[in-house]
């Protein structure tokens, strides 16, 4: 059984996902989604601890030797990216069958989880696999479940939304198709392992870098890097709140990890960085992002919309770390990648209860809810916090780690863009807050708070991001091993 | 369509040579050209030639909206459902090898397993793409 764990962490979920639309009933199917997520979850938690334990796993589907078959090859990143993924998963069902009843009509029920599982399905799938046409064929299947998925808000235009997306991110999983194609045709091999040895001898053909160049093109259109993310805003905005919270803590998750693997390891960091000089062209937009982004997020009156363009700016930060090319650098990304997941994972489900008992999250709905929501509005608070990087929040550990890694390689500008973005995080989050505590409420509505069954798993990520504040010492320590093991300087 | 009888008997004619040729691609997969995914359409045209030449209500009739849905589903159990078999039966996912005494063998029943699953899931998800653009009532299940 336990060899099989890999494997199982994907196909148990792609076994179930099937069944909960052939249940039927939307209570039954819950339950089946439910099975899958905590499925998934305890084997990511496994999965991490060997990995930390024994090293890299492999397995051969099919009994088929890699590079020829198909291998799942687990290392510290894929492990850590998939506990991620597993961990939001499994919150954000429990969230769901609250969140989703008021939201999605009753008999679509059982086909949302049955794409919800999907999703989730793909968004693992192509974190544990080391062939790269399984990794194009997985997020297929988690981005046309997420189109569906996005497509079922309340809002009409969710479905332009969706459409958006889908147009937008068919681009970009095309071009990533096109990048893996050139180097099939020049290397004869899709296992990312084999890839990393062939590819140096032919990478003075220019079919490589043009690869490459779809490769980051591609990516970095699916992780909604600043001028690409045109899709996101939208898609956040009018998807269900259950949704939202799922596919905006792990979806452009995956994705960084794919720009990870790819330049790290398939490319390696020398021809990505020094021959292609990919930190020239990711920096500046990194830093666009952060500034722009957070400007932007600024003025927005729907709070779902405001979160989504402070999200595209948390992205930033990410690749910004990874722009440096050094241990601190990637460290301070894949650190972030789990912080941001929880934070925002957190504020989207507090406006998931806002949804849930006001009907709306534009900012003059919101007037005194501190008063009614107490609770709603805490978590919010506790989020925000993390967002503007407060020390005691995880949003502190990334940018410590982030100012870190510029002020080693010297870059004080970068380091002060970083502290900008933060002071911009507060206004934005401040714009909320007072509206929030600081207005009358209407005196007629009889607003409540949200019902537990959406309270408990938002608190239990406002939690988890101070937790991982106070001690970042696993997280951290685990970010900065996946570093080493991309950079090649580990044991 | 009462006064169209060419097309209704050609139609009729031809229906059961689409669906056998989808069988002769299903089952030549292994070691042919063609396989579920082409088997799945094939079958598929010859039901919506079907419904196009008889109409959408006699087409439902066979095969209800239901009933297609299912199969999308059902197609995707059985191509996991075999690699489970595999690992069961002590090999690793989709290890065909286990499947039967001689591992040849059982290669030509894994894949077969594998290729129904995706003929069944390919033809539910066709029919239930025609059965969204021809019906304008919603047919969900």
């Amino acid at each position: 059984m336990s060899q099989h764990l890999p494997v199982l962490i994907v196909v148990v979920p792609l076994l179930l996902a099937p069944l909960a639309a052939l249940v039927g009933n939307w209570k039954a199917a819950w339950i089946v989604a439910a099975a899958a997520s905590w499925w998934a979850f305890g084997v990511s938690i496994a999965l991490v601890r060997r990995v930390l334990a024994e090293g890299t796993i492999s397995y051969e589907i099919g009994g088929w030797a890699a590079p020829y078959g198909i291998e799942y090859r687990i290392d510290l990143v894929s492990a850590f990216v998939a506990m991620i993924v597993a961990t939001i998963g499994a919150v954000a069902i429990i969230y769901a069958r609250t969140s989703v009843r008021a939201e999605v009509s009753e008999d679509r029920g059982a086909l949302f989880y049955s794409a919800f599982i999907l999703c989730f399905t793909g968004l693992l799938g192509i974190s544990v696999t080391g062939d790269v046409f399984n990794i194009f064929v997985f997020l297929e299947v988690s981005s046309l479940s997420a189109y569906a998925l996005i497509a079922m808000g309340q809002d009409r235009r969710a479905l332009t939304a969706a459409y958006q997306y889908l147009i937008m991110g068919s681009v970009g999983a095309t071009f990533i198709v096109i990048g893996i194609g050139l180097m099939y045709s020049m290397t004869g091999t899709l296992n990312i392992a084999d890839l990393a040895e062939r590819l140096p001898a032919v990478a003075d053909n220019r079919t490589i870098p043009v690869a490459f160049t779809f490769l980051t093109v591609g990516i970095t259109l699916k992780l909604a890097l600043f001028p690409l993310h045109l899709w996101l805003p939208n898609a956040y905005t009018y998807a269900p709140s259950a949704v939202t919270a799922f596919i905006a803590s792990t979806a452009t998750k995956v994705a960084v990890y794919l720009l990870l693997r790819f330049f790290f390891t398939v490319f390696g960091a020398e021809f990505s960085f020094e021959q292609m000089q990919l930190d020239k062209v990711l920096m500046p937009l990194a830093l666009v992002a952060i500034v722009t982004m957070s400007l932007v997020a600024i003025y927005q009156d729907n709070v779902k919309r405001l979160l989504a363009y402070s999200s595209v700016a948390q992205i930033g930060y990410m690749v910004l770390g990874i722009s440096f090319a050094s241990v601190l650098g990637v460290t301070a990304g894949i650190l972030h990648l789990f912080n941001h997941a929880l934070m925002k994972g957190a504020l989207f489900m507090a406006m998931g209860c806002v949804m849930y008992r006001v009907g709306s999250v534009r900012l003059e709905r919101m007037k005194g809810l501190g008063k009614k929501m107490p609770w709603t509005m805490a978590a919010f608070v506790g989020g925000g916090l993390s967002l503007i990087g407060v020390p005691f929040t995880v949003g502190f550990v990334s940018k410590w780690y982030l100012v870190q890694a510029a002020l080693e390689r010297g870059m004080w500008p970068v380091a002060a863009v970083v502290m900008f973005g933060s002071l911009l995080a507060v206004i934005y989050v401040w714009k909320v807050v007072e509206v929030a505590y600081f207005q009358e409420a209407d005196p007629d509505d009889d607003i409540r708070e949200a019902p537990l069954g959406l309270l408990i798993p938002t608190w239990a990520l406002v939690i988890a991001s101070f937790y991982f504040g106070i001690d970042a010492t696993t997280t951290a320590d685990i970010a900065t091993r996946a570093a080493e093991v991309l950079l090649g300087v580990g044991p | 369509m009462d006064d169209l009888v060419v097309l209704r008997v050609g139609t009729k004619i031809l229906i059961p040579f689409i669906l056998l040729f989808a069988l002769y691609v299903q089952f030549h997969g292994d070691y042919g050209p063609g396989g579920g995914f082409q088997a799945g359409v094939i079958f598929a045209a010859a039901y919506v030639l079907y419904a196009l030449v008889f109409g959408i209500g006699n087409a439902l009739r066979v095969m209800p909206a239901k009933v297609v849905y299912a199969c999308g589903a059902v197609g995707v159990m059985i191509f996991v459902g075999t690699g489970f078999v595999t690992m069961g039966l002590g090999g690793v996912f989709l290890d065909y090898n286990v499947l039967a005494h001689e591992p040849s063998h059982g290669q030509h029943y894994g894949i077969i397993a594998v290729e129904l699953g995706v003929l069944v899931t390919v033809f539910g998800v066709m029919v239930a793409i025609f059965y969204a653009f021809a019906g304008r009532r919603r047919l969900d299940p």
